[in-house]
């Protein structure tokens, strides 16, 4: 019984280390070693990483930002509500704004440019969840948080609220529509 | 010291302390209570979530699934770790608890929260998760509850110092503590560093949800807030392991490979695990990939490494201690032979694999930094914390409670043919749960959501008809965990308020006796080695941590290539 009894020597940091568990503590250490350059070396030769560029931002001052993109670049609206579509050119600054419960505006990007995306919310915490390509982002009130993308799979990308923000939070569904470029 | 008041249990030769065994019992009763709370409003989120079924409307469900996630994730567990550490305290070191009137008025307290955060969920006015991240506001009963919760469970941690130095000071044992009373501290200091985390953030978010502060930064709540979410699951990870210690020493008579494995790998839990609150903000804004990398991999990965420790040398000690009573063909004669019908020794051994292959390794993955991109909030992450905290954690407490029924209860286990499979209902649908859900969660189901279909919103998107079928799946087994959950909430329930009593007599006024040293290691002839394999003393279990790093190695590869697939990103 001896796991829920003193141990037989008291000085027990100085008891031999057994041969199984030394064996596995290498292997269990390299391993660990491994993962935690695999990180780092991502971030030298992997093509998927955040550039953690983020700005203090006011509700305010991203909805600015945003409606002056809106009011230069939308081509058309869409739904009953009229959400605006708009279709900045490739290279530039292109803001979203998530509130309770949408994703504003309706984003239309060209394949295989990049652009840069600042998303801030207005309100709460929101989720951006970006399908099928799967791509997730925390979006937090008060922060613009820039992500710089290359879209480079075709067809539409449909943006979800991935972060529970109360009673409408499964009606918060935006779009990023592609088109192909080269045209 | 009132020698009236210590009884020795003929069985097991525990010796308890009448005040220690009182708080213990009303402590494991109370977690009980959250256990079948959080146990109903499992089943009935689970059946909104299986796409067939949908059964609740919107709001009941965001209700229902924020008093699931604290009755499950705080207050049963929580509850529960506090008759462990009493456990570990007074009854293993044979020693009186210290100060058991301030138990009550912590018991008091902790019910209190517990009680006034319930009603205030329910009150439909506190639908915000277990997280309450700002600036979502709750009602203020919400955080006061939680903050009265957290007091007495604060106490609960003292009291079991206390005790240690009560049993140091009356030298109620010999030598050095037991290597599980180690383990227990070991969560009682994490405890500590983690209920503070939880009054640094709680009482400011509860001054402002009254008014008296006029905003709550979202990233300063988030880092804080997961010091207290994140570091809590530590402390069930330290209690689950030393609970896994102690079942192998009740059942097996197991001893440690090498104490000082042991030990320092729960030194490594205290000294890293609590930078886990990175895990949570990943992609979060405002904070550097030199910090995220860091703090994720918990310093270098030491924490996980002290994981694959425990997950070798419980094992481990389980083999040689029946290789040593002459099990010893093949690899594996030691384990087809244990008592697989003894739901004490099952369901400890499910814990241990479930927590491992399936909650371990998702974890670490997940935890990777730009891997994360692909997981974050999705369900994934309920997958992966299921197969932590419920295989892991409350598949432990239930097979600790096994044993503590006839034990600290005197009672008889209610209908023990059922009780043997129970592990197995609870275990294997739980662990079917929490890989479909992780699947569901690699194609993005999200979430925290209510409708995965979108029907009342503007735009719409269709999942793949695989997503859908996972979450079907989700939903079957999830109630199958349910049904395990409620089979062993019946057969507590009845054993303990009208079980048969244990025949064998115990009476308080046995005469203290101290806690003798472990007898000295006796090798069998040739060694441990000679009863093993390869020249190690535990060759099956080494297969099996051989099995788990290429299964560990695999995924993580897989995981590399998925991300790799997704859009460029910088």
């Amino acid at each position: 019984m001896s796991s829920i009894q003193p141990p037989s020597e008291t000085i027990w940091w100085k008891q031999p280390l057994d041969r199984v568990e030394g064996t596995w503590i290498g292997i269990a250490l390299v391993w660990s070693l491994i993962m935690f350059f695999m990180m780092p070396l991502w971030h030298i030769y992997g093509k998927q990483n955040l550039s953690n560029e983020a700005y203090r931002t006011t509700p305010e001052a991203f909805m600015a930002k945003t409606q002056a993109m809106v009011d230069q670049y939308t081509i058309r609206t869409e739904t009953n509500q009229n959400v605006p579509v708009v279709r900045p050119p490739p290279g530039s600054d292109v803001y979203l704004i998530a509130r309770l419960w949408q994703w504003w505006p309706l984003l239309e990007l060209e394949k295989g440019q990049t652009y840069r995306l600042h998303i801030s919310s207005l309100d709460w915490q929101h989720g951006f969840s970006l399908q099928p390509v799967n791509i997730n982002a925390q979006i937090l009130p008060g922060y613009e948080m820039v992500l710089t993308v290359t879209p480079d799979t075709s067809g539409d990308q449909t943006i979800i609220c991935n972060e529970y923000c109360g009673i409408g939070h499964h009606t918060m569904v935006g779009k990023i529509y592609i088109t192909e470029g080269g045209s | 010291m009132k020698t009236q008041e210590f009884r020795i249990c003929p069985e097991s030769g525990l010796q308890f302390h009448k005040p220690a065994e009182r708080l213990m019992r009303f402590h494991a009763v109370a977690a009980i209570v959250c256990l079948l709370i959080g146990g109903i409003t499992a089943l009935l989120v689970t059946l909104t979530r299986w796409p067939a079924v949908h059964l609740l409307p919107a709001d009941k469900f965001y209700m229902l699934l924020t008093t699931h996630g604290i009755n499950m994730l705080i207050f049963w567990i929580i509850f529960f770790e506090m008759a462990v550490l009493h456990f570990c305290s007074s009854t293993l070191l044979r020693c009186r608890i210290a100060t058991p009137k301030l138990g009550w008025v912590g018991f008091g307290l902790m019910v209190t929260g517990a009680v006034i955060n319930n009603l205030s969920v329910f009150s439909g006015k506190s639908s915000v998760m277990m997280t309450s991240y700002v600036p979502m506001p709750a009602e203020p009963t919400f955080y006061l509850g939680l903050i009265l919760f957290a007091v007495g469970a604060l106490i609960g941690c003292f009291m079991f110092l206390g005790t240690l130095v009560i049993a140091k000071e009356e030298k109620t044992y010999e030598g050095s503590i037991p290597l599980v009373t180690f383990g227990a501290l070991t969560a009682c200091i994490i405890a500590i560093f983690t209920i503070s985390m939880g009054a640094v953030i709680l009482i400011p978010t509860f001054l402002w949800s009254v008014g008296l502060i006029s905003n709550i930064d979202a990233p300063m709540y988030r880092l804080i807030w997961w010091a207290f979410g994140h570091s809590s699951q530590q402390i069930n990870v330290a209690a689950h392991v030393a609970v896994w210690y102690a079942i192998a020493a009740i059942v097996f008579g197991a001893r440690p490979l090498s104490e000082k494995v042991s030990r320092t790998a729960f030194i490594l839990y205290i000294a890293f695990l609590q930078l886990a609150s990175a895990h949570h903000l990943l992609v979060d804004p405002g904070l550097s990939s030199s910090w995220k990398i860091f703090n994720t991999s918990y310093a270098m990965y030491l924490a996980v490494l002290a994981s694959m420790i425990h997950g070798l040398t419980v094992p481990g000690s389980i083999e040689v201690a029946q290789r040593a009573k002459g099990l010893t063909k093949g690899l594996y004669e030691w384990l087809r032979k244990a008592p697989w019908g003894n739901p004490v020794f099952s369901g400890m051994f499910l814990s241990l694999i479930g927590f491992g292959f399936i909650g371990g390794i998702s974890g670490v993955v997940m935890g990777t930094e730009q891997i994360n991109i692909i997981i974050h909030n999705t369900i994934y992450v309920p997958g992966h914390f299921h197969a932590t905290v419920v295989i892991g954690t409350t598949l432990a407490f239930m097979s600790l409670t096994y044993f503590l029924i006839p034990v600290l209860f005197r009672r008889q286990v209610f209908l023990p043919g059922l009780a043997k499979w129970q592990p197995y209902i609870f275990g294997i649908s739980m662990m079917v749960f929490t890989l479909v859900m992780m699947g569901a969660g690699t194609l993005g189901v999200e979430r925290r959501h209510w409708d995965m279909a979108f029907t009342d919103a503007a735009i719409g998107f269709d999942y793949p008809a695989s997503a859908y079928a996972l979450m079907g799946l989700v939903g079957i087994s999830g109630v199958g965990a349910v049904l395990g959950g409620a089979i062993f909430v019946l057969i507590v329930v009845v054993s303990v308020f009208l079980g048969k009593r244990v025949e064998s007599e115990s009476n308080y006024g046995a005469e203290p006796t101290r806690l003798m040293k472990a007898p000295p290691i006796v090798l069998p002839e040739g060694g441990h080695v000679a009863a093993g394999k390869w020249g190690f003393a535990a060759p099956g279990t080494f297969a099996l941590a051989m099995l788990f790093l290429a299964i560990f190695v695999a995924y993580y590869a897989v995981n590399w290539k998925y991300l790799a697939s997704v859009w460029p990103l910088a």
